[in-house]
Order: C-alpha cells, then sequence, then structure tokens
C-alpha cells in the first residue's frame, strides 16, 4: 500500500491544546497534540485513560464540556473542491459546525445505550439523523433508515425501528449508533471507544462491521481505544498518546514491530502473546498516569520510563523526531541517535 | 475501612469522615450562616425568662395594640445624655369606636437598663433569679419594643417564650418520626420482600393524603380536657405519624444501596450478628446523610405546628408558640390597627430559612468525596 | 397501557379502604357518640326529641352496631346512595354542603396547578440551561423564600398589603352582587377577577418547588451522553434541548402532582379560611371546631380519594409520555 499520507490528507491536527479551567486550577487534557488523517484510512489513538485521546477527538466536532475550550492549534478540514477548513476557529455552538457535524463527519460513543434517548423510538431517531441534513419527506426518510438498519446488520429492521433504546441490547444499540453516523454518507467516522462498554464476542462484530464499512465506502476513520487488540485489528495507522501530547505515530506493523517510544514498548510489553509460552512475563508500567494538572516537566514520561537519563528528560522537552512520512517520535533517545549518526 | 480506602482513592490522607464532612461544611458560608442563625434561636429558647422583658402573661390593659417603641441611645430632651431610653404614649380613643391610637410622648423619658430587676423566674426551672437581659429600670413601666396585643401584653417577649414551644416541637416531634422512619425505612430496606412492600404502601398512603386536612382532623379529635403538655405532646405525635415518610424513604434507600457494599458482605462473614451489622457498620456510614434528613425535616414540622395553632386546633392559649401568636393577626381589621402581630410570622420564617440553609449545607457535605 | 392503568387502579384500592377508615375514625373520635351531641344541641335549642325519632335516628346511624358494622352502614351509604349523613350543624345533608364547596375548590386546586407550571417550567428552564446566570440565581434565591415562607403569611401580608396601599379587599371569591346569582357570564368573569389572589397565594411554594425540581433534573439531563451524541449528529442546540432533555425533565413535573396536589389542598385550608372563600377548607374548619363531625369527615374523605385520582390521572398521563414507565422498565 502506498502511503498516501502527506500527500491526500482529510483531517489534519497540529498542535491543539484543549484545557479545562477548574477552581483547582488549569487541566491540560490536551496539550500540543498533532496528528494526520489521510483519506481512506483507519487511524487509531491509544493510550491509557486519562491521556487525552477522547477530548482530541470530541475537539474535532467542538463537543468540549464547559468548562473546556480550545486555546491554541488548528484543526484542518479538507473538503473535495473547497478550501480547507479550520474546525477549532469555528464557534461551537454556530451554524457552520453544525453544517459539519452529522454530514461531513459523524461520531459514535462510547456508551451506545445512554447515547440513544430513552424517550424516542431507535427509528425516530435515526430518522431525525437523515432529516437534519438532507430534505426528504417522511416516507423517503423512513425507508432510507431501514435501509442504513440493514446495512449495519439488525435483524428485522421494521420491528426495529419502533423500539426503545432500553428493550435493545448494548450491541443492538451501537449498530443504531453507528447507522446513525453512516446516514448522510460521512467522509470522516469518529469512533470513541465504540467497543469498550460491550462484551467481547459484540465487540468483535462491531469492530467486524466497521472495518467493513469503512471499506466499503471509502470513508476515514479516528478511531479511539485503549485496547491494542483492537489497534491491530482495525488500524492502518496508530498514534500513541500520552498526557495529551502525541509521543508517537507510524503505520500498524511500524508501531508493532518496531516501537520507539519507551512507552509505546511498555505499552505492547504489557500484553499477552499467543505463543509466547508460560514463562513469557507481562511487563507492567511503574507508577500511575499523572493528573493532567500536574504534568512533570520535560518529557511528561521521564518519571515512569526506564530509559530517563537524568538531568535531560526531567528538564527539556524532548524533540519530535521524524523517521519517514507519518513516523515519528518524541524522545530524546532517538534525537542521540540521529545526532551520533 | 470504607474511610480508608476511599481517601486513598481520592488523595485526603486519612482524616476521620466527621472532619471531611466538617471541611466542605464549612466552605459553604449559607449553611454556615443557617446553622449559625439556628444556634442562636435554641439559645433564645433556653434563656426565654432571661432575655424577655417579661413573662407572657403579664398585661396592661391600658396599652392595647401599642404599637412598638423606638430604642433611644442619646437624650437630647434637655442637654446630652447618654443611656437607653424609649419614649412614653399618649393614648387618644375614638369618640365612637372606642379603639385607642396612640402617639410618642417625648416629654415621657422610659429610662431602660441592661441586666435590670424585674419579675422573678426559676431559669431552667430550676434557678431563683429577677434579672432580665433588657427592660425598664422602674418596673410596670410601658416598654413595648414590638408592639403590644389586644391584651396590652408585650410581643417580643411572647415570641421569645413561644420561641421555645415552637422550636422544641419540632426537635421533639422529628425524634418520634426519626425513630419511625429509621425504624420502619431500615425494616424495609434491609428485611425487604414483603414486610418492604407493605410499607411502601403505607408511606404511599401517608404521602397521598393532603395533609393538613388530616392533622386537623386528628388534632380536633384530642379530647378537650387535655392540659396544655398532654396536648402538646399529642400534637407532636400527630405531626410524627405523617412526618416519617420522608426520613423512611432516604433509610430504605441507603439500605438498598448498601446490602450489596463489600463492606456489609465482609462484616457478615466475619460473623457480626445482624443488630452488629446495621447498627455497627451499616448505619454510622449514613449518619451524615441522616442528620442532614433530619434538619431539613425540622422545618416542615414547625411550619406545620405553626399552621394548626394558627387554625386554632394545634396548642391553645395560655401555652404560647408562634402559631398561637399569629391567630392573633387573623383578620384584616386587626392586621390594619396592628401590623405588627405578623411578627411572630417573621420569625418562622426566619428559623425556617436558617434550618434549610443549614440542612442543604449538610446534605451536600455529607458526602464529601463528591465534586 | 391497559394493563399499566388496570394495575394502578387496583393499588388505588387498600388507599382508598385506608382513608375511608382514617376518615371513619375521626368521625368517631370525638368523646360522646353522635347523637347524644346531637339531642344535647336539639335540647339546648328548647326542641324535644322523641323515643320514636331517637330510634330511628340511631337505626340509620346503626349506633347499637360494633365499629365495623357501623362502618359498613357509612360506607355503603356514600357508594351506593351518596348520602354522607347529616350536618347537626347546618342542619342540612353533608352530600348537598360540599356540593357546594367542592367545585369551587377543585377550581381552585385546578387553576392553581396550571399556574404554576406555566410559572415554574419557563424560569426552572432557563436557570438550568443558563445555570450561574443572574436570572439563575434570583430564580433560585426566590424559590428558597418561597419555600420558606408559609403561605398563609403570605395571604396575611398580601392581605394587609392591599388593604393599607389600595384599600382593597381581597377576600372572597365572588364580588356581593354575585354572591347568590346563578351562574353566567359576570359571575364567572367576577370569580376570574377574584380567584388569582388565592392561586399567587397558593402556587408560591409549588412553583418554587417546580422550579428547583427541574431545574436540578434538567442540569442532569443536559450531562447525558444522548445530548452530546444528538449534537454530533449536528442539531441545533435550541431544537436539541427541547426535544431530548426537556422530554425527559417533564417527568417529574407531572409526577410530581403526587405530593403538589395534597400540599395545594392541604394549603388551600388556611389560605382560605383567612381569605373566607366559599371553599371545602373553611367548610372543614368550621366543622371541626364546633365538632360536626359527619361533615368534617366526609369532607377529609373526599378531599383525600380526590387527590389520590388526581395523583392516578398524573401516573397515567405519565405512562402516556414516558415509554419507559409504560413498558414497565422502570
Amino acid at each position: 500500500m502506498p502511503p498516501p499520507n502527506e500527500r491526500d490528507p482529510l483531517l489534519e491536527i497540529s498542535g491543539l491544546r484543549t484545557h479545562f479551567s477548574t477552581r483547582e486550577g488549569t487541566v491540560k487534557a490536551v496539550d500540543g497534540a498533532s496528528l494526520t488523517v489521510p483519506r481512506a484510512t483507519t487511524v487509531c489513538v491509544v493510550g491509557e485513560s486519562g491521556c487525552g485521546k477522547s477530548v482530541t477527538a470530541r475537539s474535532v466536532l467542538g463537543l468540549i464540556d464547559h468548562p473546556g475550550k480550545i486555546v491554541a492549534g488548528e484543526i484542518r478540514w479538507h473538503r473535495t473542491d473547497r478550501e480547507p477548513l479550520d474546525l477549532a476557529a469555528l464557534s461551537p455552538t454556530g451554524p457552520e459546525l453544525r453544517s459539519i457535524r452529522g454530514r461531513e463527519i459523524a461520531m459514535v460513543f462510547q456508551e451506545p445505550m445512554a447515547s440513544l434517548s430513552p424517550m424516542y423510538t431507535v427509528g425516530d431517531q435515526l430518522m431525525e439523523a437523515i432529516r437534519l441534513h438532507k430534505e426528504v419527506t417522511k416516507d423517503e426518510a423512513r425507508s432510507m433508515a431501514l435501509d442504513l438498519l440493514r446495512r449495519v446488520g439488525i435483524p428485522r429492521p421494521e420491528q426495529r425501528f419502533g423500539a426503545y433504546s432500553f428493550q435493545l441490547s448494548g450491541g443492538m444499540c451501537q449498530r443504531i449508533m453507528i447507522a446513525i453516523a453512516l446516514a448522510c454518507d460521512p467522509a470522516l467516522l469518529i469512533a470513541d471507544e465504540p467497543t469498550t462498554a460491550l462484551d467481547v464476542t459484540t465487540q468483535a462484530r462491531i469492530i467486524d462491521l466497521l472495518r467493513d464499512i469503512q471499506a466499503e465506502t471509502g470513508m476515514s476513520m479516528l478511531f479511539i481505544t485503549h485496547d491494542l487488540g483492537v489497534v491491530a485489528e482495525i488500524a492502518d495507522e496508530v498514534v500513541v498518546m500520552y498526557l495529551g501530547t502525541v509521543v508517537e505515530r507510524g503505520g500498524v506493523d511500524e508501531i508493532f514491530h518496531d516501537a520507539k517510544h519507551p512507552y509505546t514498548k511498555a505499552l505492547l510489553g504489557s500484553i499477552p502473546r499467543m505463543g509466547a509460552g508460560t514463562r513469557q512475563r507481562l511487563t507492567t508500567i511503574r507508577g500511575n498516569v499523572p493528573h493532567p494538572s500536574d504534568r512533570p516537566s520535560g518529557c511528561p514520561f521521564h518519571p515512569r520510563c526506564g530509559d530517563a537519563v537524568p538531568g535531560l528528560c526531567d528538564v527539556e522537552e524532548p524533540p519530535e523526531v521524524v523517521f519517514g512520512p507519518a513516523r515519528s517520535a518524541r524522545c530524546v533517545l532517538h534525537a542521540m541517535e540521529r545526532s551520533v549518526r | 475501612m470504607t474511610n480508608a480506602t476511599r481517601s486513598e482513592r481520592t488523595g485526603k490522607q486519612s482524616a476521620p469522615q466527621w472532619r471531611l464532612v466538617w471541611w466542605k461544611f464549612r466552605q459553604h458560608r449559607l449553611a454556615m450562616a443557617g446553622a449559625l442563625v439556628t444556634l442562636l434561636i435554641y439559645l433564645v429558647a433556653l434563656f426565654a425568662e432571661f432575655l424577655a422583658p417579661v413573662s407572657t402573661g403579664t398585661f396592661d390593659p391600658e396599652y392595647t395594640y401599642a404599637p412598638p417603641q423606638r430604642l433611644h441611645l442619646v437624650d437630647t430632651s434637655d442637654g446630652w445624655d447618654l443611656g437607653l431610653h424609649v419614649y412614653g404614649y399618649e393614648q387618644h380613643r375614638d369618640p365612637d369606636s372606642l379603639e385607642p391610637s396612640y402617639t410618642v410622648d417625648e416629654s415621657r423619658t422610659i429610662e431602660i437598663g441592661l441586666f435590670v430587676k424585674g419579675e422573678e423566674y426559676d431559669l431552667f426551672g430550676l434557678i431563683p433569679w429577677d434579672r432580665h437581659l433588657i427592660g425598664p429600670k422602674t418596673a410596670g413601666d410601658p416598654f413595648y419594643l414590638l408592639g403590644a396585643d389586644r391584651n396590652g401584653r408585650d410581643l417580643l417577649s411572647r415570641i421569645i417564650h413561644g420561641t421555645r414551644v415552637s422550636m422544641t416541637i419540632g426537635l421533639v416531634g422529628v425524634t418520634f418520626s426519626f425513630f419511625l422512619g429509621v425504624v420502619l425505612g431500615g425494616i424495609s430496606g434491609y428485611i425487604g420482600g414483603r414486610a418492604d412492600l407493605v410499607i411502601q404502601r403505607l408511606v404511599e398512603f401517608f404521602m397521598s393524603i393532603p395533609s393538613i386536612p388530616l392533622w386537623l382532623g386528628l388534632a380536633a379529635a384530642l379530647p378537650q380536657t387535655w392540659g396544655p403538655v398532654q396536648r402538646y405532646f399529642a400534637i407532636t405525635v400527630i405531626l410524627a405519624m405523617i412526618g416519617w415518610t420522608d426520613l423512611a424513604r432516604v433509610v430504605r434507600g441507603r439500605f438498598l444501596s448498601l446490602r450489596g457494599e463489600d463492606f456489609v458482605t465482609s462484616a457478615h462473614l466475619d460473623g457480626c450478628t445482624r443488630p452488629r451489622v446495621i447498627f455497627g457498620h451499616m448505619l454510622p456510614s449514613f449518619t451524615s446523610h441522616l442528620i442532614a434528613s433530619v434538619t431539613l425535616s425540622i422545618p416542615a414540622m414547625i411550619l406545620a405546628e405553626t399552621a394548626l395553632s394558627f387554625l386554632g386546633l394545634g396548642l391553645q392559649a395560655p401555652v404560647v408558640s408562634w402559631g398561637v401568636l399569629l391567630q392573633e393577626a387573623q383578620n384584616v381589621r386587626v392586621l390594619a390597627t396592628a401590623p405588627w402581630l405578623m411578627l411572630p410570622g417573621l420569625a418562622v420564617i426566619v428559623a425556617v430559612l436558617s434550618l434549610n440553609f443549614a440542612g442543604d449545607g449538610l446534605r451536600d457535605a455529607a458526602d464529601p468525596y463528591k465534586k | 397501557m391497559l394493563t399499566f392503568i388496570g394495575r394502578r387502579v387496583l393499588y388505588m384500592i387498600p388507599t382508598l379502604f385506608a382513608i375511608s377508615v382514617v376518615a371513619f375514625a375521626i368521625i368517631q373520635a370525638p368523646p360522646g357518640d353522635y347523637l347524644s351531641t346531637l339531642v344535647a344541641k336539639l335540647q339546648a335549642e328548647g326542641e324535644q326529641v322523641s323515643r320514636d325519632e331517637l330510634q330511628a335516628l340511631e337505626a340509620r346511624y346503626g349506633l347499637d352496631e360494633p365499629f365495623h358494622g357501623q362502618y359498613w352502614k357509612w360506607i355503603s351509604g356514600i357508594m351506593f346512595r351518596a348520602d354522607f349523613g347529616q350536618s347537626f350543624q347546618w342542619n342540612r345533608p353533608v352530600t348537598d354542603l360540599i356540593a357546594e364547596a367542592l367545585p369551587l375548590t377543585i377550581v381552585l386546586s385546578v387553576t392553581t396547578l396550571l399556574v404554576t407550571w406555566l410559572i415554574a417550567f419557563p424560569i426552572g428552564l432557563y436557570s438550568a440551561v443558563r445555570q450561574y446566570s443572574v436570572a439563575d440565581y434570583v430564580a433560585t434565591t426566590v424559590g428558597f423564600l418561597g419555600l420558606a415562607i408559609p403561605n398563609f403569611m403570605i395571604a396575611l401580608g398580601l392581605m394587609y398589603f392591599m388593604h393599607s396601599a389600595f384599600g382593597m379587599s381581597v377576600t372572597g371569591l365572588f364580588s356581593p352582587e354575585y354572591r347568590d346569582a346563578p351562574w353566567n357570564l359576570g359571575k364567572l368573569l367576577d370569580l376570574a377577577g377574584h380567584l388569582w389572589v388565592p392561586v399567587l397565594i397558593l402556587g408560591t411554594a409549588g412553583t418554587a418547588g417546580l422550579i428547583r425540581v427541574l431545574r436540578a433534573n434538567l442540569l442532569d439531563e443536559l450531562k447525558k451522553p444522548y445530548v452530546v451524541a444528538a449534537r454530533a449528529r449536528g442539531m441545533g442546540e435550541r431544537r436539541l434541548v427541547v426535544k431530548y432533555p426537556v422530554r425527559v425533565a417533564m417527568n417529574p413535573f407531572i409526577s410530581t402532582v403526587g405530593w403538589v396536589l395534597p400540599a395545594l389542598i392541604s394549603g388551600e385550608v388556611i389560605v382560605a379560611s383567612i381569605l373566607s372563600l366559599p371553599t371545602t377548607g373553611p367548610l372543614l374548619l368550621n366543622a371541626l371546631r364546633s365538632q360536626d363531625m359527619y361533615l368534617a369527615g366526609s369532607i377529609i374523605l373526599i378531599v383525600s380519594v380526590l387527590t389520590v385520582i388526581g395523583t392516578l390521572l398524573s401516573d397515567v398521563l405519565l405512562a402516556w409520555l414516558d415509554p419507559r414507565v409504560r413498558l414497565g422498565y422502570r
């Protein structure tokens, strides 16, 4: 597969900073994150909870809850035949962003049950998603909705159409959320941990569904997860985040087989592998993720890093070392390697 | 045990629960103010005889419906004299209706003193004393800071004495309903099953019928021959019979959610007896919630007593409560001549507001881990 | 839906039974039975009561029977013949007295309930959507005061204010010229002109309570994932708030009828006696003061039963509005 990366970007996030000002101080949930989603590609964002991956995803659509705010950075949205648009500069309540939400960029969330209102039937909410952006009659919307339900693999869609979210299983609800997201054929689907709340078999089916739909429609997908198994299943490219910054990015094989950043290596070391034998030891990352309000100085990972260089890692922000198109890591070790070479 | 695990999680190291509650409560300004005022009101109730210039029964037919006097500090009538004083009244009678009206008589100065000798009383019913915080230096001089009622009785003194009955009826009533609520709510939540079903129906029954008509009906059924003390307790019991439902619901909800908690299971597994689990482990874990609910149900009791007495079916003279005092202020003609008779209502509002603020603050503080 | 209503109606039966027992117990409670009170009163008025009359009365109320027998006589009279007994104070059938006062009580309560909703809804909505705005603080403060000030104090205050400032009387429901007139448009308008005072007074506490409930619920709902999800599909803010959280926050509005209605009826007793309204409240109070127990007990019974029915209606409305309740998922 040729790297489509730098040639044909769909979404470019650069230097994004999303901060929450609370009474206890400013929480820098995302602090200078940059990543690119090329066309027809699935990019997975991985990291432990609290690393800012969800906030990054929500920032794209301006869905940050009060008191959060995008304070710096650009989110460039490349539309076909039009000038790129900076989504970060748009008002979160304005009409421009609203016309992009659901139509060009759709989103699927972590809790499928709670993401559907219990007061309306799922069909009603699906039809609403269609009619928000398309000028169609109720009957047309209904038949489109039934098609969508069929497409996401819901058996007996006519019957499910009139059901309420609380009458359906979590997996079923997530399929409906996916159907809602697909309603206007978006160019980008943001999936924020869409399988975390589901059981393992359902998880696998939803992942398969998303992968099939991505292949079929050629849309791009920004997939947020903490599950490296899921990453291996679905990703073309991987972005690893730690404490609000991107520490490493690269193709899925490069990440799994040639990780550069100590944090990525540690993450990979913590998952069990088949066939590694009974003597395999799982490594844990020592300590906990610090609270974003007291970020360590220098490299945010240095207190937990086995290779940290005292006097350097705890003082200097590590530079981004670029290894190739869409391949980089933020670590002084590689910077030193470079300069030695 | 839960404390320890919880505080580790939140990073607040091992302060006992009550202290955490206190810290949280202290931050809540309105609640602190409410608690302070509540405390003051109860102090007034405790020292009523000392604080009130006269007793509840002292009257002077010369001064029916006398308006409130202004308290002056500086006397400029001849020269410049420092000393608390009020001016006397000049009374006029309407020749037709014989209704009195008053003007201030500046020629007559009534000296007011602090800690003056006055009527004798027994403080706390034990210590005989005759000092009053404030009063005329010559006993018997007209002294009506908040005006007088139709018998020329001092409203200020009566409000102060009424504080005792009004505020304690809340406390006593809440004690009864606390007992009922904890026992029935506890059974309902801890045992569950059929007992729960019956008790829940009972709660719904009490909540679904309009309370005042029921109170009135029950209060009217009390024998007329009963003395003030019997009546007082009967009224509190009636109030409590209807007031326990809220508490029962709180207790039941707590028990239901605690039943599945690990520390309760482990207490069972450690071989604790049932009462020990309930009283030693479960109840203490939501004491602060209970206190908050109790604080919030006192004002309801006070309001109910005031309403009953106001309608003439609660406490009756010579017992003095704010509601009994308000009985005087029932029609527009009396209000037009003596609007100050509505003042006991102000006392009710202040008491209810401060108890509400304190209770709300306590409820928020009861869960110090919640942000 | 039908099974739901059926189940609720079944639940109601024990409640109704309990209410009737309590009401009857109140009738029976005063020392001395009804008959001796009646005889005493008649004799005081200089009338002689013959032995035959006495026996007829005894048979009518079943006074020689045990408690449950008397109860049965009483309740069956009510259920099958709408016979609530005799008021000795008015010397008229209780049924007639109640028939005069009850419609006005119902008009007053229902109007107050509707006005309460009408005021509380926009304020609570605004208060939640613009949390921490000046208007939110004002609404919250007013809400606190409204809950703390007993409504009879509001009645007294308003009465005094209108009297001293405008020389106006705010008592009664009708002007003198309409008091005994038959119903016509003029009388209706006259009623409307008087009704606002008690409605306003009675509505304060309920309005304050509802604003608090609505605000708290709405604040909860506004943070729910389905609101974010709806926003993410490009829905406009205003439409979104109205379609989703408000729909859910409507629930407590309707379910609180269960406590607003009893509170209204309670408050009505006091406020109506202060304002001397021709409703059931003052009638009940007078009956209790003069130990006219059949009248008093009947009013307590009817008013409580109406409240229970009102609560039932609110439950049905809730089920109609909320599919979770209707389908038994909560």
